[in-house]
């Protein structure tokens, strides 16, 4: 942070933030841990049920279409794709925080708006996948691939990747509704008025979260 | 801080640290290190050069490595003093705990399923013939 702390400074003497942050920031991260352990939770109870299983479903096998290419095989390529998608959108989201930092509000609302076209990118891309794998016949409570040793597998598949996806895609979703409430707020000049843009880096904070559980996601359903 | 009681108009003000150099340093490792593991993952899929479970600790030791970047520059936590990173590092270790229980838990499931369940064994032992399309005209998830 650009405030210069003071060496020896007394955090917990009272009269200040012992976190040098705003509260608002503070809760958001707070907010964000919870999160964290329910999206933990959820993949942990993923990885239970795999370490119980003998053997468990190729992703290399199960997620190899692309849009328009037909019935090529290009595994992994259009997760790759969303993967990209959203640290790109990660990094438009840090140059509008930056920018509102500068207070340069037409900046701030650029970065903005070019991170709500990567959230949205990316859950067109979402759509296409599960309208995809549900063409195949993958759905809650019904999985048509096969176990990867050729053994019939469970349903335990197809739902954790629903579910958690689902979940995953969610947050996405209310990440940019959030993101274009803070675009709005930029445009109608609030931020200008109160004199600090920390709501766009509450914003922030919660759209790296969701790249960042992304990134947990996209090891444990398409890499392990 | 001037005042007793800090407004949030003084974290808001006079902050010049923003470097977008080091924004851009980040999300190159970021991609260099996704892109290292999807050429892994096809590579192993190809001709299954190594064995999986080493793989899958490389692969979770370069998720946690993107994790790393994404809340130390992203999400400038790394930024902060100490007060602050403490506060989430340390309900963040929770987590050893958790999955070293639960996935625990699983495999000890998984003996016991195959000690005593030998409808299980069986099933882990067949291999059946795929199904190549659904019926037409019936998705599933729709009755």
């Amino acid at each position: 942070m650009a405030h210069t702390v003071p060496v020896g400074q007394k955090w917990w003497s009272g009269g200040k933030s012992p976190f040098n942050v705003e509260y608002g920031k503070l809760m958001m991260w707070y907010f964000l841990m919870s999160d964290a352990f329910t999206f933990g939770a959820f993949l942990i109870s993923y990885g239970t049920i795999r370490f119980s299983s003998s053997s468990w479903p190729n992703p290399n096998e199960v997620f190899k279409s692309f849009p328009f290419i037909g019935e090529m095989s290009v595994p992994l390529a259009f997760v790759s794709l969303m993967t990209f998608i959203l640290i790109m959108s990660s990094v438009t989201m840090v140059m509008a925080v930056g920018a509102g930092q500068a207070h340069d509000r037409k900046a701030v609302m650029k970065w903005m708006f070019l991170t709500i076209l990567g959230g949205l990118a990316f859950l067109g891309c979402q759509a296409w996948e599960w309208t995809h794998l549900h063409s195949e016949g993958a759905w809650w409570g019904s999985n048509p691939f096969l176990n990867i040793d050729g053994t019939q597998s469970t349903t335990n598949f197809s739902n954790f990747f629903f579910t958690i996806t689902g979940f995953h895609g969610f947050h996405v979703f209310s990440g940019v509704i959030i993101n274009i409430i803070m675009l709005i707020k930029t445009w109608r000049g609030d931020f200008d008025r109160k004199g600090h843009y920390l709501m766009i880096e509450k914003a922030g904070l919660y759209w790296h979260f969701v790249d960042l559980v992304w990134v947990f996601v996209f090891t444990c359903f398409y890499l392990l | 801080m001037s005042s007793a009681h800090p407004s949030s108009a003084d974290f808001g003000k006079d902050k010049s640290s923003f470097d977008s150099k080091s924004v851009w340093r980040t999300f190159w490792i970021l991609l260099v290190i996704t892109v290292t593991e999807l050429i892994i993952a096809i590579i192993y899929y190809e001709t299954h050069f190594f064995p999986k479970h080493i793989l899958n600790g490389v692969f979770i030791i370069m998720t946690l490595a993107k994790a790393f970047f994404i809340v130390a520059e992203f999400m400038h936590l790394g930024h902060e003093i100490k007060n602050l990173i403490m506060t989430i590092a340390i309900p963040a270790c929770l987590f050893i705990w958790f999955l070293i229980a639960f996935m625990w838990d699983g495999s000890a499931y998984h003996n016991l399923r195959m000690r005593y369940d030998s409808y299980q064994n069986e099933q882990s032992k067949t291999k059946v013939k795929k199904v190549e399309h659904p019926v037409e005209g019936k998705k599933p998830g729709v009755e």
